[in-house]
């Protein structure tokens, strides 16, 4: 499976990423190899087996649903570059 | 001091014969002369380290038998830890201060052990060769032009420097054994949920496992029990007993038979790696183990899986990264909100990272999920039978942990496939969860070989058994770099 210059800007789209113009040829010759090397899954024979989410092959336990955690959002935002009044701010944009 | 065994320490601590404040100075004034050469740590703790030094000691002197009390250790810098920066090697979380201890963290500090900082890793974990951290490579102590391995490779140059007693480290495909095995040392990668993934930094969530970086496998027997054990805030925590493993390793080996897949020895092991394992094969045979030749037929599948799976978990787990309620944000104006979330990921990721979350998300999007992605969940089972049916003949599988020594910084740097093949024998234990150990076998030109040896599901205690009584037969683990000592 080869990529186009246009699939890495759509891929940068979906994964919120901004990619420099001028490294898109590099990134598109790297995930090509990349894809590539992944490809040789296609030989493999896997008719009638399951996919395996989990290596134990165990279901997550489940707790009650009751609340367990405390209100700690002024810890929490101390990590935030600019909150007021509980709230997190992001640049003012006009759309 | 520095090239005591963490159980030395512990010992001679809980003796008397040295406290915790004069263990905790002299590796303090070992990381202050020599880490200029090996950038291990991302952030050292001194003050933090001191203060618990005291307390440890305070501890020890009311009568307190802790396991780990005043040992000094390191944390990879994956794990939260209250109060100190963790950065995860990224310039995305350069300046996060986590509000929290992860369960691991918190665990080893209730028995007792010291944090002496936070060492260095490949960015989010995404490497084989610590070279992508925002903070710089790492250096081999064996040899300064070599990579020690990745992404757990802080913590392995540090304890093979003897810059901390032991250290923590994670491993999605080979990050604890690879680095173990470069660096010399005993790397330990116990079952899948055996230890809480709560506060660890999620890379791949199916895949993400702690353990340690020791110089024994005695030594990693004592971290585990403090480690290990269901975790409530883990929902894939394993609610199973938690052995003693301490006294278990010190019982008679018995009859043990080991699995080799001959395959593992092929034309892609450089041929010095392949003698140096045959030899400590040999070695065990002599302990009283019978070898036994297995196959493993889908394993060459496992680096490909790995390379669908990994990715596709890291572009959803890293997705949480917005810069928004932490974390990098851009200083550029922005033009609405999407470029500002664009922005602010793209300073913050480095391009190792960046390739996996482009790759992750083009095998989770529409119309090619089922082709790779399901796929690959398919071969993963694949693999893992291939383990159980070698299980239902064998105790253990051994083979070699990595295809080469320590390689050269920027050697492998321009292509990332050939990157990723240098876990070629190790993706297959965290494709199927189980309990695996690299120890010190050899040298080859100076630089140390590992032997990885693999269990079933839950066999820590059997498996660092095996380690320990090979350990107790041969001096590779006793081995120091003399640049440092």
């Amino acid at each position: 499976m080869s990529l186009q210059l246009e699939d890495i800007q759509k891929l940068g789209q979906l994964a919120r990423l901004r990619i420099e113009p001028e490294k898109v040829p590099d990134l598109v010759a790297k995930l090509s190899g990349i894809l590539h090397f992944v490809d040789q899954l296609q030989a493999a024979d896997t008719e009638g087996v399951a996919p395996m989410a989990h290596p134990l092959d165990r279901n997550q336990r489940l707790r009650p649903d009751a609340v367990t955690e405390s209100d700690r959002h002024e810890l929490y935002q101390q990590n935030a570059a600019s909150v007021e009044r509980g709230l997190y701010l992001v640049p003012k944009v006009i759309e | 001091m520095h090239r005591n065994t963490l159980a030395e320490s512990a010992a001679a601590l809980a003796a008397g014969s040295v406290s915790s404040l004069e263990l905790t100075r002299h590796y303090l004034a070992r990381i202050e002369r020599f880490d200029g050469r090996l950038n291990s740590y991302i952030t050292v703790t001194a003050e933090q380290a001191l203060e618990q030094a005291r307390e440890a000691d305070r501890r020890i002197a009311r009568g307190d038998k802790a396991p780990l009390l005043g040992v000094p250790i390191a944390h990879k810098d994956i794990f939260c830890t209250a109060g100190v920066r963790t950065s995860c090697g990224s310039r995305m979380l350069d300046n996060f201060v986590s509000p929290y201890d992860a369960t691991l963290v918190e665990r080893l500090k209730k028995a007792g052990a010291v944090m002496l900082g936070k060492t260095n890793m490949d960015e989010f974990a995404m490497g084989s060769s610590s070279e992508t951290s925002f903070y710089g490579p790492v250096r081999n102590p064996w040899n300064l032009d070599c990579v020690p391995g990745g992404s757990s490779g802080g913590s392995a140059a540090a304890v093979a420097a003897g810059l901390c007693a032991a250290a923590t480290g994670t491993d999605t495909g080979g990050s604890i054994r690879q680095p173990a095995a470069l660096a010399g040392l005993t790397g330990l990668k116990p079952t899948y949920g055996r230890i809480s993934r709560y506060g660890m930094i999620a890379f791949a969530s199916s895949l993400d496992h702690g353990g340690s970086l020791t110089r024994t496998a005695e030594d990693a027997a004592l971290l585990l029990g403090a480690m290990a054990g269901l975790d409530e805030r883990d929902s894939t925590s394993l609610d199973e007993p938690v052995p003693d493993y301490a006294a278990e390793i010190a019982k008679p080996l018995g009859a043990v038979t080991i699995g080799v897949p001959e395959s593992f020895f092929d034309d892609g092991l450089d041929a010095d790696n392949a003698a140096a394992v045959r030899s400590s094969l040999a070695e065990l045979e002599k302990l009283g183990a019978k070898l036994k030749t297995v196959e493993l037929p889908n394993i060459h599948l496992s680096v490909p899986t790995y390379y669908v799976v990994a990715p596709a978990e890291a572009s959803s787990n890293l997705a949480r990264f917005d810069g928004i309620r932490f974390g990098h944000r851009t200083s550029e104006p922005v033009a609405d909100l999407n470029d500002f979330y664009m922005r602010n990921r793209g300073e913050g990721f480095g391009e190792e990272v960046q390739r996996r979350i482009l790759t992750g998300t083009y095998v989770l999007s529409s119309g090619y999920y089922d082709a790779y992605y399901i796929k690959a969940q398919k071969a993963r089972r694949l693999i893992s039978r291939d383990y159980a049916e070698a299980f239902a003949q064998v105790d253990f599988i051994a083979g070699p942990t990595t295809p080469t020594p320590a390689f050269r910084l920027g050697q492998k740097t321009a292509d990332p496939v050939a990157m990723y093949l240098n876990d070629i024998y190790t993706i297959g234990a965290d494709l199927a969860g189980l309990p695996a150990i690299s120890i010190p076998c050899g040298f080859v030109d100076g630089l140390p070989v590992g032997l990885q040896l693999v269990g079933p599901h839950l066999a820590e205690a059997p498996l660092l058994r095996l380690a320990h009584h090979f350990q107790r037969a041969t001096d590779w683990h006793a081995r120091f770099p003399a640049a440092f000592d």
